[in-house]
């Protein structure tokens, strides 16, 4: 092989079509074959001497690419003139043309407008040289920090979990990404280890002070009061290269959270750990196809159960449960394979407990969700051909003698989560035109609402190419600290599964992070929620969050549907940044009061993970909260 | 011009560039300054010995060589003041300036011979009078006539067509001999090879070279792949001519290492088959090197080969090298009391004892191997400092013992938004301050401290400053200009070198322009541009005893200066490709250079000589580094590898395998425990030093012979890598206390 690229090196010389055609540009009309032929041998040895020479200034310039300043200067090694106006960083783009049997190379120089030049703002000033200083390594140790490679790198985590028993190859590599086994081990055996088989190493799962402490530390905050610091710690999570030795951890510490608080009815804990999970997802150094067997049921358990809160008729785990339904999604769409066939295994249970009759709406909610994250064939193959059935039971419930208010609530979402899911597959799979009674027979009593929905969907696809979805927006303001969950209601066409975890820009929005997040706040707090339909007046409600109203629900429910104007999501706090975030829904202001009252409500009060779940709504809008565990009995006033 | 003239003379100046500068200082070793390297007129004759032009006679006459020019060139208003400037008088300028010219040589040069010689001292003479043109010492067009005398050797005719033949028969030979001479003959195979192709090139059998070329080229070893590279793309007889690689073919015989036995037998084979073509080659082009004993073995052969030509002839390594350390100055008494002042006022007293007296045992009783102390004579230490030595002291109390279970901690300084244009960087030994080289011909200083780098005031306001007041030194010091960093510009070039001066008030930098730069660090502006090499300069270093500097560049040649002359001390000439890397020996008697000809050379200061060859790298050397003790030297190059040598015994003791890429930084720790590398691979080992050099001396290796087995123990040698996010490691430094600092520019 190497002798074959000798061979050709030893060949390699630029044809006498080139010579002839270089001739030509300089305005020499007929070459003889012989000269092109001594020119082009010559012209060839020449070029390949410069190489070389530039080859000199690459390596002595500490670079692996050789720029055009190398060869100017190794033509100036010759005392020939450089070559002026190819200064590039990059590599010079060269065309191609071919015509009259002949093929050309060219480099395209474009004419420039001088006056283009002049009047084009200039370009931004480039950065100048800085230094920054880290530790590679810690008497011995590698630190875990951005700046460094990850230590593990994904291949080498898969190999670990796969083949734990793969013999390492001595030294290279493995030597430099095991600096933390090997440091903590190195001192005595290191020599005799080398010859043996090495098992997998035991110090793995052994962390260190530093580990633990991070590993407490961020535990707590995920799960603990302060926004702020579940924020930086989710950030953490996501982005820190070095988690793999406490992924075991967090998985235990999620699977187990999960079970505890489902038992417990702790809607708050369960959003808190299902962000971890998805905090987890995006951290791109980590392999977690070792960990599933922990977090899918944990997620599922998110979606499906029975009960997640204590209040059903009140609390707003229709969210989370519409949430893990999207991290579910994602993590088939990631971690399915044919081996493991985790996509077809969810399918199932999810379908399994629909179909029974016994199911709660509760759970029925959830396993129509998780299927209709899973995309449109999902919903095409196993929602629409239930759709009638479905359209029945929620008749029943909502026609039918009063049963429960609990069971209207949840026959009420499933009917919207129907809808909204159904809506833009059956827009994209039946044909025009939509008529009433042709969605009655098909739909059962679901089918005239769907049309209109359908009806709506093809305007809006029409209206808009491209749809930023964004699902979760977080905004940690200055004083009383409200989450706004956009739960990701919002009938939108486009695709939805990808932003759920590929939406940076959650993690943006809390630029203002809060001055002193130790601070007490003020403890009761009004939220002025003013929804303005874009065009129609503005309605105001305040909306004083306390459970002594637990009664009467703060929640009004308009299920209908139309609103085909999109007016921009603007939150004004004071001082706050506009986010805007263009979807088709109402525009939210939330404006809040700190109260007088100064009391009762520590700090927890604070953290009011307020869900404001959005269906195009027309005029009336839906509010649902889920407040803290600990503000729920205090009465603010 | 010079192709008109006899190509024997030619090829003397061309042989040795050193001879040339030895004719300007010849006249002149009384007459330079007492200080300066004034010891050995009796060497006169070899290599770097010529003395600075520091005597006023060779002023003068540099005077009238550039007036000279200048008159040449009808730069008549710059002959008239420039003569009034130097306060020549008129009538000198006229005959001394015929006489110069006349006879080539003789007024310029202040010497007798090489009438060629005149216009190439002249242009570098004049160099620093005129940025213009001028005709570089190596210009092809001198090569010419030099090179048509090197290869009138091919000129000898064999019929083309049986060179294949003749090399096919050989080569069956060698692999039908005795397993253990196979390995020893198979050496004459690489240079056979390119002496018949060059020759068939020579004599216009384009088409049987090619043909050779491609038939036996294969079977070369793969360390020759990037000299087989250029021989492919030589096909014409035209091509030869000005071509490096090719004089330094022929200038130097190709050195091979036969045993006896060996060498009889493929004596005995060539004149039994009356193969003379190759005889003849043999014998003209070849130096064998034979001695008595044991065939050496395939691994020990791979090991030592791989330069450009051949091994080192095992003379050359023969000389005693006096690799020892200097005594520490006298100042070490008061600076001990104040230590132990300072460490009593900390109030542990106890740790100082067991240090204090392993440095007083090894400065009180000289190192056989050391050279006398004023030998090379060293500038004398100012109260800066030894204030810097009582500092260093200091410090070196407090240094972490590292072992293999005790692993430094490393710092890495990342450049960021250098844009691929980091091309050196240095720290200062104290590791206050950061100074790096920029493609952009920049030179940037960052001080590490909190402490800002500032100006000197202006002179209108230094002399408004009580200077009878204890912090006058403060007081000079312009608080308006304190920054983090300063930019020096001045160069034309990338900064391929850069170098702080020990007492950290000066700054060297070697850049593509061919300038070696000394910069003041009180001031922040150049104070000197030292011109000499002509071609891009890639390396410079400060002794570490101040002062004195080495410089090395595309010319080939090693130049030995001192700040206060603006003309080099010494040449040193030998190496047959660019010298890519300079570095002074811990006692500053010595300076070890290594090359783009894959060999490091070891030179005496004192004498110019060159004392040590080693042979080894499959790829330039870019990296060197001497152990803190001065026995051993550390080397690094493009394949990759590090190689360590023993200095006193001339012989190569170590391989560390490990990195992927070419190494461009090598550090020992301050005590010489840890050998740590840094590459291009992104990464930075640690290597276990003591346990290499331990090892090499429970060996029974035959000093005589100079045959070293290695093992293969690199894995064992291997204490760590750590790994760089995209950061190429470009240099190292050990601070005071045995921290590792690394530096790099970031590279997304």
């Amino acid at each position: 092989m190497a002798e074959e690229r000798r061979q050709k090196q030893c060949s390699v010389v630029l044809p006498t079509e080139s010579m002839k055609a270089m001739a030509e540009s300089v305005g020499v009309g007929q070459l003889q074959e012989e000269s092109c032929v001594a020119l082009s041998e010559e012209v060839s040895y020449r070029i390949k001497e410069i190489a070389q020479d530039a080859l000199k200034f690459m390596h002595h310039g500490k670079r692996r690419k050789l720029t055009t300043s190398d060869i100017d200067n190794a033509l100036k090694l010759k005392n020939v003139e450089p070559l002026y106006g190819f200064q590039s960083q990059d590599f010079i783009p060269f065309r191609f043309a071919s015509g009259g049997g002949r093929e050309l190379h060219f480099y395209e120089e474009k004419e420039v407008d001088l006056s283009d030049i002049i009047n084009t703002p200039l370009p931004r000033v480039p950065l100048d040289v800085s230094l920054k200083a880290h530790w590679l390594s810690i008497e011995g140790v590698q630190p875990s920090i951005p700046e460094n490679p990850p230590p593990a790198p994904k291949e080498q985590q898969k190999v670990e979990s796969t083949e734990p028993l793969k013999v390492v190859k001595p030294g290279q590599e493995e030597e430099g990404i095991q600096g933390k086994g090997q440091g903590a081990t190195s001192a005595d055996g290191k020599g005799k280890e080398k010859g043996l088989i090495r098992l997998k190493p035991r110090s793995t799962h052994e962390l260190s002070v530093e580990q633990q402490l991070y590993y407490k530390e961020i535990t707590e905050a995920c799960v603990g009061s302060c926004e702020a610091k579940r924020a930086e710690a989710l950030q953490s999570i996501a982005t820190d290269p070095g988690l793999y030795q406490m992924l075991p951890r967090f998985s235990t510490f999620i699977s187990e959270g999960v079970r505890v608080n489902v038992v417990q009815n702790n809607l708050a804990l369960l959003i808190y750990l299902m962000r971890m999970v998805k905090a987890l997802m995006d951290n791109p150094t980590l392999y977690l196809e070792k960990y599933l067997h922990e977090l899918i049921p944990a997620v599922v358990t998110c979606i499906v159960s029975k009960q997640l809160c204590l209040r059903p008729d009140v609390d707003n785990h229709w969210a989370l449960r519409d949430f893990a339904a999207r991290l579910m999604a994602q993590s088939c769409k990631t971690f399915s394979t044919t081996t493991n066939n985790i996509q077809s295994r969810i399918t199932k249970t999810f379908t399994k407990s629909w179909l029974d009759d016994k199911t709660q709406w509760t759970t029925r909610y959830g396993c129509i969700a998780g299927l209709a994250e899973l995309g449109p064939d999902v919903i095409k193959t196993l929602i629409l051909p239930r759709l009638s059935v479905e359209g029945a039971r929620i008749k029943a419930v909502m026609e039918g003698p009063v049963v429960s208010n609990i069971d209207k609530i949840g026959a009420d979402h499933v009917q919207s989560l129907l809808l909204k899911h159904c809506a833009s597959v059956i827009a994209k799979i039946r044909p025009q035109p939509d008529v009433v009674e042709q969605y009655r027979t098909d739909y059962g009593y679901l089918g005239p609402m769907l049309c209109s929905h359908v009806m709506k969907a093809r305007t809006q696809a029409a209206l808009q190419a491209q749809q930023v979805n964004r699902t979760t927006l977080t905004i940690t303001q200055p004083r009383p600290t409200l989450t706004v969950s956009q739960s990701g209601l919002s009938g939108s066409v486009g695709p939805r599964t990808p932003s759920i975890i590929k939406v940076p820009s959650s993690l943006t929005l809390m630029s203002p992070r809060p001055g002193t997040p130790s601070q007490p706040s003020p403890p009761a707090t009004k939220y002025i929620v003013m929804a303005t339909s874009a065009g129609a007046a503005s309605t105001q409600q305040v909306i004083t969050i306390s459970s002594s109203q637990s009664a009467s629900p703060v929640t009004s429910t308009v299920p209908s549907a139309t609103s085909t104007l999109q007016p921009l999501v603007k939150l004004e706090p004071t001082g706050g940044p506009g986010l805007t975030g263009s979807r088709p829904m109402q525009k939210y202001i939330v404006v809040s009061l700190p109260s007088s009252a100064s009391s009762s409500l520590e700090n927890k009060s604070s953290v009011l993970p307020t869900s404001i779940s959005s269906t195009p709504l027309e005029a009336g809008m839906k509010l649902d909260r889920s407040e803290s565990p600990g503000a729920s009995t205090q009465s603010p006033h | 011009m010079a192709a008109v003239q006899g190509g024997l003379v030619e090829a003397v100046e061309e042989k040795d560039i050193k001879t040339e500068p030895s004719n300007d200082g010849g006249g002149n070793n009384n007459a330079s300054d007492g200080r300066l390297l004034s010891t050995s007129p009796g060497s006169s004759a070899s290599a770097g010995s010529n003395k600075s032009a520091a005597g006023a006679p060779e002023d003068q006459q540099t005077l009238l060589a550039v007036l000279q020019f200048l008159r040449k060139n009808k730069l008549n208003d710059s002959v008239e003041i420039l003569r009034r400037e130097a306060g020549l008088p008129e009538d000198l300028l006229d005959p001394k300036g015929g006489d110069s010219s006349g006879a080539g040589s003789g007024g310029a040069a202040g010497s007798v011979d090489l009438e060629g010689d005149a216009s190439s001292l002249l242009s570098r003479v004049t160099a620093s009078a005129s940025a213009g043109a001028q005709a570089p010492t190596k210009a092809p067009g001198e090569d010419q006539p030099d090179v048509n005398v090197v290869l009138s050797a091919y000129s000898q005719q064999g019929d083309p067509a049986l060179y294949g033949v003749y090399y096919s028969g050989l080569k069956r030979f060698i692999e039908s001999v005795l397993d253990c001479h196979r390995a020893e003959l198979s050496q004459v195979f690489y240079p056979l090879f390119v002496h018949m192709y060059l020759e068939l090139v020579y004599n216009n059998h384009e088409n049987e070279a090619k043909v050779f070329f491609e038939k036996f080229s294969g079977d070369q070893e793969c360390y020759y792949e990037d000299d087989l590279r250029i021989l492919s793309s030589l096909t014409k007889k035209e091509h030869m001519r000005g071509n490096e690689t090719l004089l330094d073919f022929r200038t130097s015989k190709f050195v091979l290492r036969i045993s006896r036995d060996s060498y009889q037998l493929l004596k005995r084979h060539l004149q039994e088959r009356q193969n003379n073509q190759i005889w003849n080659i043999i014998q003209e082009h070849l130096y064998i090197d034979i001695f008595d004993g044991m065939p050496r073995s395939k691994g020990q052969i791979d090991a030592m080969s791989g330069s450009l030509a051949g091994e080192a002839k095992r003379e050359a390594n023969k000389a005693k090298v006096y690799y020892g350390l200097l005594k520490e100055p006298e100042i070490e008494l008061p600076l001990d009391d104040e230590d132990e002042e300072a460490e009593n006022e900390e109030g542990k007293p106890k740790k100082k004892k067991p240090k204090k007296d392993s440095m007083g045992s090894k400065s009180k009783k000289q190192d056989p191997n050391a050279p006398s102390q004023t030998r090379i004579p060293l500038p004398e230490l100012k109260d800066s400092d030894k204030l810097d030595k009582i500092m260093y002291m200091k410090e070196a109390t407090k240094r972490i013992r590292l072992a293999p279970d005790n692993l430094p901690s490393i710092c890495f300084y990342s450049f960021l938004n250098a844009y691929q244009g980091l091309t050196a960087v240095d720290f200062t030994d104290d590791s206050s301050l950061i100074a790096g080289g920029f493609a952009d011909s920049t030179v940037r200083v960052w001080s590490v401290t909190p402490k800002k780098l500032r100006k000197v005031k202006s002179a209108a306001d230094l002399n408004l400053i009580d200077k009878e007041s204890d912090d006058v030194l403060e007081r000079i010091m312009d608080e308006k200009t304190a920054s983090e960093s300063k930019i020096l510009y001045g160069h034309s070039g990338p900064v391929y070198g850069i170098s702080f001066s020990p007492d950290r008030n000066y700054l060297l930098s070697s850049s593509e322009d061919g300038t070696v730069r000394l910069w003041s660090l009180q001031t922040f502006t150049c104070l000197v541009g030292y011109k000499g090499h002509n071609y891009p300069v890639w390396d410079t270093q400060f002794s570490h005893h101040g002062y004195y500097f080495i410089s090395g560049g595309h010319d080939r040649v090693a130049r030995l200066w001192a700040t206060d002359h603006y003309q080099p001390l010494r040449i040193f000439s030998g190496h047959l490709a660019d010298v890519t890397c300079t570095r002074f020996h811990p006692n500053s008697n010595y300076v070890v250079t290594g090359s783009s000809d894959r060999t490091i050379r070891l030179w005496d200061v004192l004498t110019g000589n060159c004392v040590r060859i080693f042979t080894g790298h499959k790829g330039p050397i870019h990296a060197l580094a001497f152990s803190p003790n001065g026995k051993f030297l550390a080397s690094g190059a493009t394949d990759g590898r590090v190689l360590l040598w023993d200095i006193g015994h001339g012989l190569m003791i170590g391989e560390l395998k490990g990195h992927t890429d070419t190494i461009y930084s090598l550090k020992f720790s301050r005590d010489g425990e840890i050998l740590a590398s840094g590459s291009m691979d992104n990464t930075v080992r640690l290597w276990d030093a003591l346990k290499a050099f331990d090892d090499l001396e429970t060996d029974d290796f035959t000093a005589a012979t100079g045959h070293v087995h290695l093992q293969d123990n690199s894995q064992e040698l291997l204490l760590g890598t750590y790994m760089s996010k995209s950061t190429p490691v470009i240099h190292l430094h050990f601070t005071r206390r045995n921290l590792l600092l690394a530096a790099g520019a970031y590279n997304p």
